[in-house]
């Protein structure tokens, strides 16, 4: 077994390793701060690695101005310097790969980012971005751990709950290609509550009781997660169990910066003055910090924002802006309304035509976006656990438990908000903890896959204009599925023809839990789309254009990847369904 | 409460700003404003030691190639992170007390972080201001400066005014690029 435990939150805007050494005799988790470049030529360890890849053009700076101290891609900057310098050079700043990877919309794999920056500017697909990230945590461990490479230890690396089994696939990838073949993936949620359980130690058992359901509450930079996670009885001992996860929801603490700036650009206007791009990033920037300001301090009514002049001149260009409190009620009413609990977010617009950008969410509402979870999986939460940098905030955390208690039944049962974890690093260290739970120093919760799996199937129907054939599907992997375990579908042939590709379509239902391996839906609509799964028999496999008989297996990894097999009636021969991102959209 | 030499007082921005400008004068030059001397307590003869003999005059190269190149990047860091340089070097007369106060406030948020970060400072003596203190012989006068009158042998008692500064553990970026160390912010030009 390795020396050292590593987990890694690869977040949408920040990344941070946590790690045990598991030689020591009471081994805790702890920090590592990761090396980046912060000014051309200039390098340090800082907490945090901001999630942000910069692509310098040739001769925009000194050869060597991002060099570090492992050998790097030239022109290449991750972290602190790309997340300074980058937003005044958008068309070479690469952000938010993460909301990307999980995009189905797009061919994943194809350089895409920034997104729509000329063809000059050397673009990187969503993967490689990720792996950039991946690359420097590595590179910068290795570098403090000559004798301990990373990739030589025991890695878990968090994914968002809500990342289905192809970006899940991506995210493997992403690893592989910065040198690290064997990752094992954890959901972000389960992180932040193992987190929580480090921190509590065997107190854990007296704040929980069989029957308690904690909602982990994740509002993040650029995105919000939901999970459930329930406590139970496993021969008379508490048991946790991972039961629900909510979709990917891209909305977070940029939305609220964002929301502040406005509302303090339209006072600006107000006095007759224009504010330019690079003016308005650096009021967002100004609102968050008033935002922070105003939350510790109940008693002021307003603090003043400061544009500093471009120039050199510091006073003389600056403009001086206001966040009022009552700004902060957008931020609460806009973000985090009060709502009932059969409130549901508003749909996303769709025109005829559309951007191909980020989906990201129509609705600015977490706490609609929380009722509509909570509705689908018909659970009510007795105990909230937050994370996210947005979820620091006292008012907002207040706001949705009070949201939540008026949705309860029985208004004396209070909520319990379960504190204590730092969380900027929850993720990443939870993400280490986990792996001394694997080694059997602790309780594990227990999950499965949080998605059903389907492939589709056309039904064969006269066309109608205007109308799309309705789509049966097949239930190919459960609600639930163990890592390390697989399914088959013994009962349902499909044939597949040598030498030419089959593809199916592949959908995926977060709230369809009683579906059986097997089991044909009629109306595929309510389903979510993922990319399609597709192979093709290579001619030397036999005689091109016979029909090889096959079946169904589904296996998930102990990585905690999805597969999906055909296996040869009969015969010994396998072949893998791989998830085709080139053809999404 | 600031303790006034010469029974003068200076307004509130005013006296942020002359802070900043004593840090650096005294960090490049060696010498305090002027403005600043008159705040001094009643000259004492402990209160201005004589100037240690410049380590420039006793082995100029090697000294200057260290010490300069150091006192480049903190500004640069002090300007990346707070725009301090742009600041000092802005003629401040023309503005009202209240903008030259606004834009302090960043200038003091940015370069407090980078000082914490890089330069983490702290008292050299835990006790409060105004707290009574006792000095035993063999006391560091690095670290503790008499005023007042002295005179006798310690053990001293006194009260705390200024609890004095030290750094903790200064960790600076390190240099990768070759670049011309005498840039402390480049110029930008937008294409």
């Amino acid at each position: 077994m390795s020396a050292y435990i590593i987990g890694i939150d690869l977040g949408t805007t920040n990344s941070a390793i946590g790690f045990v050494d598991t030689r020591l005799t009471n081994p805790t988790v702890q920090a590592f701060a990761v090396e980046q470049t912060v000014a051309p030529g200039l390098r340090e360890p800082r907490p945090t690695l901001p999630s942000v890849l910069y692509l310098a053009g040739e001769g925009e700076f000194a050869a060597d101005a991002f060099a570090l101290s492992w050998p790097s891609p030239p022109r290449r900057a991750v972290g602190e310097f790309a997340r300074v310098h980058g937003p005044k050079v958008p068309i070479r700043l690469v952000s938010s790969a993460k909301s990307w990877l999980c995009h189905a919309g797009v061919d994943r794999t194809a350089p895409l980012l920034p997104w729509q920056a000329p063809d000059e500017v050397g673009k990187v697909s969503p993967v490689e971005a990720s792996a950039a990230y991946l690359g420097q945590l590595r590179g910068a461990w290795d570098t403090a751990h000559p004798d301990a490479p990373m990739a030589q230890q025991d890695i878990f690396l968090t994914v968002p709950a809500s990342f289905d089994a192809v970006a899940r696939d991506l995210t493997v990838r992403a690893a592989a290609q910065a040198g690290l073949p064997q990752v094992t993936l954890l959901e972000e949620p389960q992180a932040a509550f193992y987190s929580w359980l480090a921190a509590q130690g065997e107190g854990w058992r007296k704040q929980l009781e069989v029957g308690d359901v904690v909602l982990v509450c994740d509002v993040g930079g650029g995105t919000t997660d939901f999970s459930l996670i329930a406590v139970t009885d496993d021969g008379g001992h508490l048991a946790l169990e991972r039961i629900a996860v909510g979709d990917h929801i891209l909305l977070g603490g940029d939305n609220m910066d964002l929301a502040l700036a406005y509302a303090a650009r339209a006072r600006l206007q107000a006095t007759g003055v224009q504010l330019d791009n690079w003016q308005l990033a650096s009021l967002t920037l100004a609102c968050r910090a008033a935002k922070e300001d105003l939350v510790e301090h109940p008693d002021k009514a307003s603090a003043t924002v400061t544009i500093p002049g471009r120039g050199s001149k510091l006073i003389g260009g600056s403009l001086q802006g206001e966040v009022l409190r009552d700004d902060l009620g957008i931020l609460l009413d806009g973000f985090f309304p009060l709502v009932g609990p059969e409130a549901r977010p508003a749909k996303e617009r769709r025109g005829g035509l559309r951007e191909l950008g980020l989906p990201f969410a129509a609705d600015a509402a977490v706490t609609k976006h929380l009722a509509a979870f909570l509705g689908a999986q018909g659970r009510r939460p007795t105990c909230v656990l937050f994370n996210g940098g947005v979820m620091k905030g006292r008012v907002l955390r207040q706001r949705v438990l009070e949201t939540l208690d008026s949705w309860s039944d029985s208004p004396d049962d209070d909520l319990k908000a379960l504190g204590g974890t730092d969380l900027d690093l929850a993720v990443a260290h939870g993400a280490a903890y986990y792996g001394l739970v694997r080694r059997g120093r602790g309780v594990r919760i227990r999950g499965g896959t949080a998605r059903s799996y389907y492939i589709g199937i056309e039904s064969a129907q006269l066309a109608v204009p205007g109308m799309t054939p309705p789509m049966k599907a097949l239930c190919v992997a459960p609600f639930g599925m163990e890592e390390g375990t697989e399914t088959a579908l013994p009962g349902r042939e499909l044939g597949l023809i040598v030498g030419e590709p089959v593809e199916f379509r592949f959908l995926s239902s977060t709230t369809r839990r009683d579906d059986k391996p097997g089991v044909l839906l009629d109306d595929a609509a309510e389903l979510t789309e993922l990319a399609p799964v597709s192979t093709s028999l290579a001619a030397e496999e036999g005689a091109a254009g016979s029909e090889v008989p096959v079946t169904l297996r589904a296996r998930v990894t102990e990585v905690g990847t999805l597969e999906l097999w055909c296996d040869e009636r009969g015969g010994g021969r396998h072949w893998k369904l791989e998830y085709n991102v080139r053809d999404a959209g | 409460m600031l303790t006034v030499g010469l029974g003068q007082t200076t307004p509130n921005p005013m006296r942020l700003l002359l802070a900043f400008r004593c840090f650096f004068l005294v960090l490049f030059s060696g010498r305090l404003p002027k403005e600043a001397v008159v705040l001094l307590p009643a000259p004492e003869p402990l209160a201005l030691p004589a100037p240690l003999p410049s380590p420039v005059a006793v082995a100029p190269v090697i000294a200057k190639n260290d010490g300069v190149p150091g006192a480049v990047q903190l500004l640069a860091l002090l300007q990346r992170e707070g725009r301090l340089l742009d600041f000092l070097q802005e003629d401040i007369d023309s503005y009202a007390d209240a903008q030259v106060g606004a834009a302090v406030r960043d200038v003091h948020r940015g370069c407090k972080k980078a000082l914490a970060e890089h330069v983490p400072v702290e008292p050299v003596l835990l006790d409060g201001e105004d707290a009574k203190v006792r000095i035993d012989a063999g006391f560091d006068p690095a670290r503790i400066r008499l005023v007042g009158q002295v005179v006798g042998d310690p053990p001293y008692s006194g009260t705390l005014r200024h609890h004095g500064w030290r750094t903790g553990k200064v960790s600076m970026p390190a240099v990768t690029a070759a670049a011309d160390p005498s840039v402390v912010a480049p110029a930008e030009v937008e294409l």
